[in-house]
């Protein structure tokens, strides 16, 4: 018989008391678990929406010039001629180092056209690619299929007089209004959108594009280093980093994970005492056995080597389960907490440290009364003698 | 510490021991003033009433409880200059005891509470197999090795706890009212045992309230209010 057989015949034999203790144990780390993967499904989530909200690099042709509009007022200026980008080059935006942050890239065209008599902008867009990362617009009627529809502005809509299901003469060619695009408070108000190549065959801009913009992945993403790279890439392009929206978005996910780590952290510390108070009882259940070991000679660090060793194993049961049954009741719970949000999966090493934590407080929970018992005289201990 | 080899005839020797508990604001003598040796091989018994100090006098005997002054040299050494740890090791090498209530371990089974003892020495599995098996046959308990202590009698209870005292064949074996919680005729066989015991060679001190008891023993201490009244 060795010290540690002592250790797995208790926990092998008192199964009622070990499974309480597990679960104690299981209870408060599973709901540190649930707490923190549901967090990191909530920032997930609430970064990849931001992410999705709209552009966060905007890619233009150099000007020498200054520009002279503020707030959609222009006072007008001495606009240089700008060399706009061939299309044929736009892929080489993908190629930068830090691709992988890369989301949208949206190519554009813009022209003034004549429409009814009315000098009108027109843009070419990439629908596919425009669509998705214009989430705030609102269409009435359907989003554009075929290369000759249209989305008009709610103004340049009232200005025309245009309606869903009208046809439109631009250039040589017809097209159809599919949708009105509800008032944004933007320039896009006062636009006509098309398919890209067909406005730049409208506005003979074949193979042009005029601006670009870029929804980068912040998470963590080096967004400076992002247009410095694409700088480089086009060296007669502007590129510049819309730094307000991508503090917005940081400072949003930043105040939701101090908030989540705020509760996390409560939940930990009632976790935490919880499992103490358990271990602590346990343990000075068993001041008498202790007396026991002590009477027929074994030493203080044999008494703690058996109940340190009980500690490690209950710990690491009650943290694996705890883990295990904390990321299934996150996965059961995120849909209610996000509508169509995603489990982020299983963390690693989520799972190792809540099992160090588990193994810890069991750990701590018990040394203190198996210090305490095996200092008393064995017959204090006993009660017995 | 001295080696068994070097024994004195005097195996125990008690000089002027008492022990207070303090109830209170009131100290209270479990044992006022004690003196008596014991020698290599007798088998002693200490008879009193209940509360009269016996069992603290077994306790103090055995380096379970610390005596407010006097001394208890056991081979010529004052066991209570040892360090709490070096007292532990000496319990495991010349103490064996015996319990009023048994004191086995519940999840441990009958083998298993007897290998206790051993589990701190460094004895080989095997070895700790032939010595448990021994003793289990010594107490008649060779067919319920594998049993949990309660699944059996008051009577084997108590069996296992004297094999489980003397499987390190300690030259000391303290019993602290053997008997007490047994009818007359499983408690004769238990004595019947010690004498055995005893004549094979270990020095034993038991406590006891009945003087039946007492009649297995060499010599008789009484005790009373924490004195030793006649030996």
């Amino acid at each position: 018989m060795k010290l540690y057989h002592i250790s797995c015949n208790n926990l092998m034999r008192r199964k009622g008391k070990v499974i309480f203790l597990v679960l104690g144990l299981m209870l408060g780390i599973a709901t540190i678990v649930t707490l923190l993967s549901i967090t990191e499904s909530m920032t997930r989530d609430i970064e990849d929406r931001l992410d999705r909200f709209g552009a966060n690099i905007v890619m233009v042709p150099k000007s020498e010039n200054l520009a002279l509009s503020y707030g959609g007022i222009t006072v007008g200026g001495v606009n240089y001629a700008v060399k706009e980008f061939a299309e044929k080059d736009i892929a080489g935006i993908r190629e930068i180092e830090n691709r992988e942050n890369l989301g949208a890239v949206a190519p554009k065209v813009l022209g003034a056209t004549q429409v009814m008599g009315q000098q009108v902008l027109l843009m070419g867009v990439d629908f596919a690619v425009e669509l998705p990362l214009k989430t705030w617009w609102h269409l009435d009627g359907t989003a554009p299929a075929a290369a000759d529809d249209l989305i008009v502005g709610a103004e340049a809509a009232t200005t025309l007089d245009l309606a869903v299901g009208n046809t439109v003469p631009l250039g040589r060619r017809t097209f159809r209004v599919a949708a009105i695009l509800e008032s944004t408070g933007a320039a896009e108000d006062s636009m006509i959108i098309g398919d890209l190549h067909a406005v730049q065959e409208v506005l003979g801009k074949k193979g042009i594009i005029s601006l670009v913009e870029i929804a980068a992945f912040c998470r963590d993403c080096p967004i400076t280093e992002m247009v410095l790279q694409i700088a480089e890439k086009f060296p007669g392009a502007k590129v510049t980093a819309l730094k307000q929206a991508v503090m917005a978005k940081m400072q949003s996910v930043e105040l939701f994970k101090a908030f989540s780590y705020g509760i996390a952290g409560l939940v930990i510390f009632i976790g935490s005492l919880l499992v103490f108070v358990t271990m602590m009882g346990a343990v000075n259940e068993r001041t008498r056995e202790i007396g026991i070991f002590r009477a027929i000679g074994f030493r203080r660090g044999h008494v703690m080597q058996i109940i340190l060793l009980e500690a490690i194993v209950v710990g690491f049961l009650g943290g694996f389960l705890g883990f295990v049954s904390g990321n299934l009741i996150a996965w059961a719970v995120l849909p209610l907490v996000i509508p169509n949000g995603a489990f982020a999966g299983v963390n690693l090493s989520l799972g190792a440290l809540a099992i160090l934590l588990s193994i810890s407080l069991s750990l701590l929970a018990s040394l203190y009364p198996a210090r305490k018992g095996s200092s008393l005289d064995p017959s204090e201990a006993l009660r017995a003698l | 510490m001295q080696t068994r080899e070097n024994a004195v005839r005097h195996l125990i020797e008690i000089r002027d021991i008492g022990k207070d508990y303090q109830v209170g604001t009131n100290t209270v003598s479990a044992i006022r003033h004690m003196n008596f040796q014991v020698d290599d091989g007798e088998f002693i018994s200490i008879m009193g009433q209940s509360g009269s100090g016996k069992s603290t006098l077994l306790a103090v005997l055995g380096g379970l409880n610390h005596p407010s002054r006097g001394q208890v040299l056991v081979d010529s050494l004052d066991i209570y200059d040892l360090s709490s740890e070096q007292r532990a090791d000496f319990r495991s090498e010349y103490i064996g005891i015996i319990f009023q209530s048994f004191q086995l371990i519940s999840y441990l089974t009958v083998l298993e509470n007897i290998k206790l003892p051993m589990a701190i020495t460094g004895i080989s599995a095997k070895e700790q197999d032939a010595m448990a098996q021994s003793v289990l046959d010594k107490v008649g308990l060779g067919a319920k090795a594998e049993r949990l202590p309660d699944q059996l009698s008051g009577g084997e209870q108590e069996r296992v706890a004297i094999a489980r005292a003397i499987v390190n064949r300690p030259p000391i074996l303290l019993a602290d009212e053997p008997t007490g919680s047994l009818d007359s005729e499983t408690a004769e066989g238990v004595m019947a045992l010690l004498r055995q015991l005893n004549k094979e060679g270990l020095t034993i001190i038991m406590v006891t309230h009945n003087p039946d008891a007492c009649r297995h023993g060499d010599r008789t201490i009484l005790v009373r209010d924490g004195l030793c009244l006649a030996q």
